[in-house]
């Protein structure tokens, strides 16, 4: 199967890894990604305003390449996903967006929504299956007991992202036991690592950020996964606990044992 | 027409929000991980739109405590979205010749090593026009 995929800014930089471990892991589970070409920048949070229309062409274009295609539009980055996947949902359902983008792009054929968004999990969930990935798992994470952090992006607006049950998920525990681990259960998992406001209020983010790493650690977790580079950085930023954090594809390539090959190879970069 | 009731009504057509739709709950104050920064809480502020107080709105910090998390999106019972209310005065302001919250001489000074780039495109859309 091929898909056209998305990468976004941060995954050509300061996340390489994210992107490369998720490469590497879709050969192995037997699905192509296809980028997107001359993509553009998402510019990482939805342009809220209903009247705002440049600022969701980027979008736009992706989707419309997709839908040339005939491809599903796959993205990793929890921020592209949540912009992406919104003014999709705009381009579908929202008339007046719709003309006027579409009088910007002057496409052959107006995009109106066709193309579907689909996160990498839920191409991991929906297309592969977890059972599937866990009959490949050549290296399970026995023992290893493991916090899911779903931040805000991947799951609001639920009735627009549709990726989950918004205020009590289950995509990335059921991942999490897919590769052999133990998904500890935490309240703070859903809720906001601070997002951009670390730029100019470090100490606001990291306060947030220690709730969540606190309520992790005590519910028993050893690590967190994300599938979004900012809250790895805030994360990261997080003083009351050493808690690791990771990508959630890393996690998956080191159960699929690619983990060395590939860290080596984004090294060598 | 006044100038805070066209700005009220701007907000109102940024957001696409109908604020009389509210109807007091106080989730949305009670979702938010910004609520003990923001002097007027993400409630209060629906309320503001409808009483047309635009001149706090605008001159209010909460505008740049917002973290677009959409907890308040989500829960709120009645639909009306008080994120995006914040956003529109946002707007307002950013839309303004000098509105901006972001200058680029800012960044040198922001920057560490680690830094992703997503945060920086995510400040720039928005603080700044």
């Amino acid at each position: 199967m091929k898909y056209s995929y998305y990468p976004g800014c941060t995954l050509k930089n300061k996340a390489k890894d994210l992107d490369a471990y998720a490469r590497a892991c879709a050969k192995v589970l037997g699905f192509e990604l296809e980028e997107i070409s001359e993509w553009q920048c998402c510019g990482g949070v939805y342009p809220l305003g209903s009247d705002e229309i440049a600022t969701k062409l980027s979008s736009v274009r992706a989707l419309n390449e997709a839908k040339e295609k005939g491809q599903d539009l796959v993205t990793l980055c929890s921020a592209c996903h949540h912009v992406i996947k919104r003014v999709n949902d705009d381009m579908k359902n929202v008339e007046d967006i719709r003309t006027r983008a579409n009088n910007y792009m002057g496409l052959e054929e107006p995009y109106a929504g066709e193309t579907k968004v689909l996160h990498f999990l839920e191409v991991l969930r929906d297309k592969v299956g977890f059972d599937t990935i866990k009959e490949k798992v050549a290296n399970p994470l026995t023992g290893k007991k493991i916090g899911a952090y779903y931040g805000c992006l991947l799951l609001r607006p639920g009735k627009i992202l549709e990726f989950d049950n918004p205020e009590n998920p289950k995509i990335m525990e059921d991942f999490i036991r897919a590769i052999g681990a133990e998904p500890v259960i935490y309240p703070y998992r859903n809720e906001c690592c601070g997002g951009y406001i670390s730029l100019k209020e470090k100490e606001l983010a990291k306060s947030m950020c220690d709730k969540i790493t606190e309520s992790a650690a005590g519910f028993g977790a050893d690590m967190l996964i994300t599938a979004c580079p900012l809250c790895m950085y805030n994360l990261n930023k997080s003083a009351v606990s050493d808690l690791p954090v990771y990508y959630f594809t890393e996690l998956l390539a080191e159960a699929l044992g690619i983990r060395e090959e590939v860290k080596e190879e984004v090294g060598n970069k | 027409m006044n100038t805070a009731k066209k700005q009220a009504e701007l907000i109102k057509e940024i957001s696409g929000v109908n604020p009389l739709k509210c109807m007091k709950c106080g989730k949305c104050s009670a979702s938010c991980p910004s609520y003990n920064e923001m002097d007027i809480k993400p409630h209060q502020f629906v309320s503001y739109v409808i009483n047309e107080d635009i001149e706090a709105l605008v001159n209010s910090k909460s505008l740049w405590k917002c973290l677009s998390c959409f907890a308040c999106v989500e829960r709120c019972p009645r639909d009306v979205k008080p994120g995006k209310l914040i956003d529109a005065a946002r707007q307002i302001v950013e839309r303004q010749k000098g509105g901006d919250y972001l200058s680029p001489d800012e960044i040198p000074e922001s920057l560490d090593p680690d830094i992703p780039q997503q945060l920086l495109v995510s400040a720039f859309r928005r603080y700044r026009r």
